[in-house]
């Protein structure tokens, strides 16, 4: 079991702020970079299909990989019956993630394993931040009229600045999906730049909703004109339309990061969202983004699963790994 | 962020070996029988280097066994009826799914394969083949009534894929009523053996099929023995030659699945990061062992520096190891006698000055392993870029232009497959009908399926396996055993000559060549004077030579307006023909009465007949079309029947009009140009047809006619490289010359054999046989998805 410490160790479980990573600040808007491009669906989803084939891990290093991906969580609530005590049950477990006995059994308890950030309302932002207390877990706020973000643009920046203000250090925008499906691509980078600008340092996290995006092309443009514009996340979806993160779309998506470092620089972070739900799924998801990006994507200042189910799941594969047993979810706090 | 071992477990197949104490005999009649020779051999496995088990070596009297069980099987396998047959090879689908796993881990650890191809692409693609051709067993007599099996049929199988390679032969070879003697690859017996396992569960009947393991020699005797009615190879162009001149002349069908060097063409608009992703299966699938292999990327100049960056920054994270190793990409090669191929390869590479590029990292040392490699600056004349590597081997070319690109691709004797990647519709169907090869995917590459027909053109080989077009490997025509040993409507000894006497003298006529739309004086400046039967000289006709062939095959490629009419074009023009010929119908009945002796009558029967079967064609001119295949994934798979090219046709001595009506007109009206020699005895009903041809709006260069030795002139065109095929109607030993001597540059053959048609006869002079011999099918893979 001790083996599992060392692998966690270099996968960088522990570490809450990992190597510094320049801030993209986004560039002059720039046609060029995104009008050649072209996306061939079939062949995105063939390479998506082999992603968990080709790729395993077992034993130690499983337990291992799926440590790092409980680091890599914005562990979630977002739903209209949300309370301060589930709120606050979410913030606990985003603080101590994964049971104790198993934790020790691994030889982990000493690396303070959390999830990458809580991610809330902005009406539960307060109350997240007392519930995390000093833990210095990161507090994200959806804002901008999630999820359809079909008010004025004025409403959105303050939305953000409220949310800022009130503790969020992290903000997940939505985009005006009209200007995506009208191709209206500097408008939707002042309105990209715009939201950046309000979020301050706050970093923000760019929701495309590729689920109402009707091509990988027009998804592929989109992620260019929202890291042109600042973003320092780019993010598949809220969680809320029909269909949500996939594999596929994620490829698409990661390779215009990929694009977009060789010609900035500018090393822009990836959030999947909605519908991860297993330990299987989200070790596909490492997988891509170590193929595709490398390992220096596998850091929760550029990669983080938006998750709210994930988790479970995790904690019932590493009782597995320590027990041998299948485990079930009574057996695990819930949030 | 490690990934670690990820070990799949060997311990069933282990458990297999052991079963059979780790050594195997042959399979034959149903039971396992030790080697006549009491001989075995070591099969490895390439990724540890490791014993895996002894396997027998088949000697001729071992495979005389075989054959000889496998034609005592036949009749009760014929009577069972396809219901029967449909349920056995459904049965045989069933267990390989069923041991699926058994098979994949078998498959990794005697090929080399990652387990990961073995576990997702061959076994699921051999269960689908027996799934799909259980179908086809039960469709035989509704869906292709004029056929029947060919009998007993030896198959030899490469070790790249080898139950795959099993199944693409075995499956529709039974599935058609046949009898089979499978004889695996040396260094790949183990999946065939343990087949041949479910073969005795499912109570396959005793010789349906056998299984004969051993080397060369083995295939040898397999090809020459002379009960086996058909033999069917995958594996080298070299063997293949072997084959094709082993079995010339003795009635034996074949097809033959060969090498390649097939071209993967990306355009300037591609999506390059899955250009990149195609690349990986196309070169680094199966160690790049893969005959089909896009192992020559032709890249537009404008987006190639960009596409290198990709791929070496792709290749850099490639995982090699063992077969067993679920997280790797890339395992062992099969043998270290390939190894040394390919090391030497890249060696030449490098020696010739094209520049190498290969990972930072190294390859494991405990098996035959090669990394994966790319080679840049490398021309057409490089040695790499034309010889089959096969091996993890990328050679890299930039183009111009469309037309360069075409021309880059088709620039090679092979034709097996090519890949197309554009996002642009317009483009890939302008392409894939001009790349010279049987498979074209465009936007993807190495995806295969039993309801779609692959093989080569060119060197590639010929016949099809998987889809329809490829059931017809394993039939023929029934109406062929109807075929008389002697010819039939030949000239009438007795008959006097019908011209007749004048007082005046007729012009001096003289027939010379037909070609490139003129006519034109012989090369040697010979002619000979043509006698009818009863012995009167009627009149004199040149003789050609080899400079007179070369002249009309020339003309013949030049002539590229045909090829490229429409169906609907080409029908008019064949209607026209029927129409010029209609006029001329007593004087072209008067010439077959002149030069056979036979009635009047009877000659206008004969033109009569001519004028039906043109007509006949000229109606298939546009409805003889392809299939959209089924495939099992979201794409158009297009089966489109294609002229072959430029074909010699050696016509009947007998009818003269018929005969040459017969064999020239299916062929044209598919879009080939033909070069044809007429009727020796008889020629002048071809030479007067050169004014129908030129009064009908046949483009220059479609049909070209060269009289003279009809033997001499076959051979002069079938060894002419240039020649894409030829069909000879004539005697036994000119049938076996045509088919020794195709064997150079794999001409498609269609002789008779010695054996004679009734041309007058429809079911024997016409049909859907003839359209099929005079095109070759490509199949188009064209995914699509917004």
């Amino acid at each position: 079991m001790a083996k599992v410490k060392s692998k966690a160790k270099s996968n960088g479980v522990h570490k809450k702020v990992a190597t510094h990573i320049k801030r993209n600040d986004g560039i002059p808007f720039d046609a060029n970079l995104f009008e050649g491009i072209n996306i061939n669906r079939s062949a995105v989803e063939r390479r998506a299909a082999t992603i968990g084939k080709r790729r395993s891990v077992k034993k130690q290093w499983q337990a291992a990989w799926l440590l790092k991906a409980i680091t890599l969580i914005d562990l979630t609530t977002l739903a209209g019956d949300d309370t301060p005590s589930n709120v606050n049950r979410l913030c606990a477990k985003a603080k101590a993630p994964v049971r104790q006995d198993l934790l020790e059994a691994m030889g982990v308890q000493g690396l303070n394993i959390t999830t990458g950030a809580v991610c809330v309302y902005h009406n539960h932002i307060a109350n997240a931040k007392a519930a995390l207390g000093d833990s210095k877990l990161p507090i994200a706020a959806v804002s901008t009229g999630f999820p359809a973000g079909n008010i004025p643009l004025k409403e959105k920046l303050k939305q953000i600045e409220l949310s800022v203000a009130a503790g969020a250090t992290e903000i997940d925008i939505v985009v005006s999906r009209e200007l995506v499906l009208r191709s209206k691509w500097k408008e939707l980078y002042n309105e990209v730049a715009a939201c950046r600008k309000a979020c301050g340092d706050a970093h923000m996290k760019t929701i495309l909703a590729t689920g109402e995006i009707p091509t990988y092309t027009k998804v592929a443009k989109a992620s260019i004109v929202s890291m042109m514009a600042g973003s320092d996340f780019i993010k598949t979806s809220t969680g809320k339309e029909p269909v949500n993160a996939t594999i596929p779309v994620s490829l698409v998506m990661i390779r215009t990061i990929r694009e977009y470092e060789e010609h900035t620089g500018y090393k822009v972070g990836f959030k999947p969202a909605g519908g991860i739900r297993t330990a299987k799924d989200a070790l596909s998801w490492l997988f891509l983004i170590k193929e595709e990006l490398g390992d220096e994507w596998l850091d929760p200042q550029l990669f983080r699963f938006g998750a709210s189910s994930l988790l479970g799941d995790i904690e019932r594969q590493l009782e597995h790994y320590v027990t041998g047993r299948y485990s079930a979810s009574y057996r695990h706090p819930m949030a | 962020m490690e990934y670690g071992p990820a070990p799949e477990s060997d311990s069933v197949a282990i458990e297999f070996l052991e079963k059979h104490k780790r050594s195997f005999n042959l399979f034959i009649n149903g039971k396992w029988k030790k080697p006549a020779s009491g001989k075995y051999f070591d099969s490895l496995s390439p990724g540890n280097k490791k014993k895996l088990a002894k396997i027998s070596e088949a000697n001729a009297k071992d495979v005389d066994d075989a054959v000889a069980a496998a034609k005592k099987a036949l009749p009760k396998w014929i009577e069972i009826g396809p219901h029967a047959r449909a349920k056995y090879l459904y049965a045989l689908a069933r267990q390989v799914q069923k041991h699926a796993r058994l098979f994949a881990v078998l498959e990794a650890m005697d090929n080399g394969k990652p387990i990961r191809e073995t576990r997702d692409i061959d076994i699921p693609l051999v269960a689908r083949h027996f799934y799909h051709h259980a179908g086809w067993a039960q469709l035989r007599d509704k869906e292709m009534p004029a056929y029947k099996e060919v009998g007993v049929v030896g198959q030899i199988i490469p070790w790249n894929f080898p139950l795959l390679m099993l199944s693409w032969k075995i499956a529709p070879a039974i599935a058609m009523g046949n009898t089979v003697i499978l004889k695996p690859a040396e260094f790949t017996s183990l999946t065939a053996l343990l087949f041949a396992e479910i073969c005795q569960k499912i109570g396959l009947p005793d010789g349906v099929i056998n299984v004969v393991t051993g080397h060369g020699t083995t295939g040898a005797a397999l090809v020459n023995h002379k009960d086996v009615n058909k033999i069917a190879f995958t594996g080298s162009t070299e063997v293949g030659k072997i084959i094709r001149r082993a079995t010339a002349g003795t009635g034996k069908k074949i097809s033959l699945e060969l090498g390649g060097k097939s071209p993967f063409i990306v355009f300037e608009d591609a999506d390059l990061d899955s250009v990149v992703e195609g690349i990986v299966d196309a070169i680094w699938f199966n160690q790049g062992q893969v005959c089909c292999a896009g192992s020559r990327l032709l890249v537009q100049e404008s987006v190639a520096d960009k596409l290198y960056k990709k791929i070496r920054a792709r290749m850099e994270k490639l995982r090699i190891g063992n077969s067993l190793d679920k997280c790797i990409d890339i395992g062992a090669v099969v043998a270290p006698v390939q190894l040394k191929v390919i090391e030497d390869l890249v060696q030449q590479g490098v020696d010739e000055g094209s520049t190498l590029w290969q990972p930072s990292w190294k390859c494991p040392t405990d098996g035959y392993y090669y990394p994966p490699t790319m080679f840049t600056d490398v021309s057409p004349s490089s040695t790499i870029a034309q010889v089959e590597i096969f091996g993890p081997v990328l050679v890299a070319m930039s183009f111009r232009t469309h037309k360069e690109a075409v021309k880059l691709a088709n620039n090679t004797r092979y034709g097996l497959a090519s890949s197309i990647w554009t996002e642009n519709i317009n483009l890939a169907l302008d392409i894939a009908p001009q790349i010279k090869a049987g498979t074209v995917w465009v936007n993807c590459t190495n995806v295969f399926d039993a309801a779609a027909g692959f093989g080569g053109y060119r060197e590639s080989g010929f016949g099809r396996e998987g889809g329809k077009e490829g059931l017809y490997e394993y039939l023929k025509p029934r109406v062929d055993e109807q075929f008389s040993s002697s010819p039939i409507g030949a000239a009438v000894k007795k008959g006097k000559a019908v011209a007749k006497k004048s007082n005046t003298p007729t012009i001096d006529r003289t027939t010379k060549m037909y070609y490139g739309g003129k006519q034109a004086r012989p090369d040697g400046g010979y002619s000979e004077v043509v006698k009818n039967p009863a012995g009167e000289s009627i009149g004199e006709v040149s003789i050609g030579n080899r400079k007179d062939i070369r002249n009309a095959v020339e003309a013949a490629h030049k002539g590229n307006k045909w090829g490229s009419m429409t169906g609907h074009s080409r029908a008019q023009v064949l209607f026209y023909l029927a129409e010029n010929l209609m006029i001329r119908r007593d004087e072209f009945a008067g010439r077959i009465s002149q030069m056979t002796g036979r009635s009047k009558a009877d000659a206008l029967k004969e033109v009569d007949t001519s004028i039906d079967r043109i007509y006949t064609y000229a109606a298939h001119a546009d409805k003889y079309d392809g299939h959209v295949h089924h495939t099992p994934m979201r794409a158009v798979t297009l089966a489109m029947p294609e002229s072959i090219g430029v074909i010699a046709v050696a016509c009947p001595d007998e009818y003269p009009l018929l005969g040459f009506i017969s064999t020239v007109i299916p062929l044209i009206t598919m879009g080939n140009n033909v070069v044809v020699i007429p009727s020796e005895s008889a020629p002048f009903s071809a030479t007067d047809f050169y004014q129908i041809l030129d009064t009908s709006d046949v483009p220059a260069g479609t049909v070209n006619i060269i009289t003279g030795n009809k033997e001499e002139l076959t051979q002069v065109l079938t060894k002419h490289d240039d020649v894409d095929g030829i069909w000879y109607f004539g005697t036994k030993a000119g049938s076996k010359d045509v088919e020794f001597l195709s064997a150079d540059n794999l001409k498609r053959t269609w002789v008779n054999y010695g054996k004679y048609r009734n041309w007058m006869n429809d079911e024997e002079g016409e049909g859907a046989d003839f359209l099929r011999h005079a095109t070759q099918i490509k199949n188009i893979w064209v995914p699509y998805g917004a």
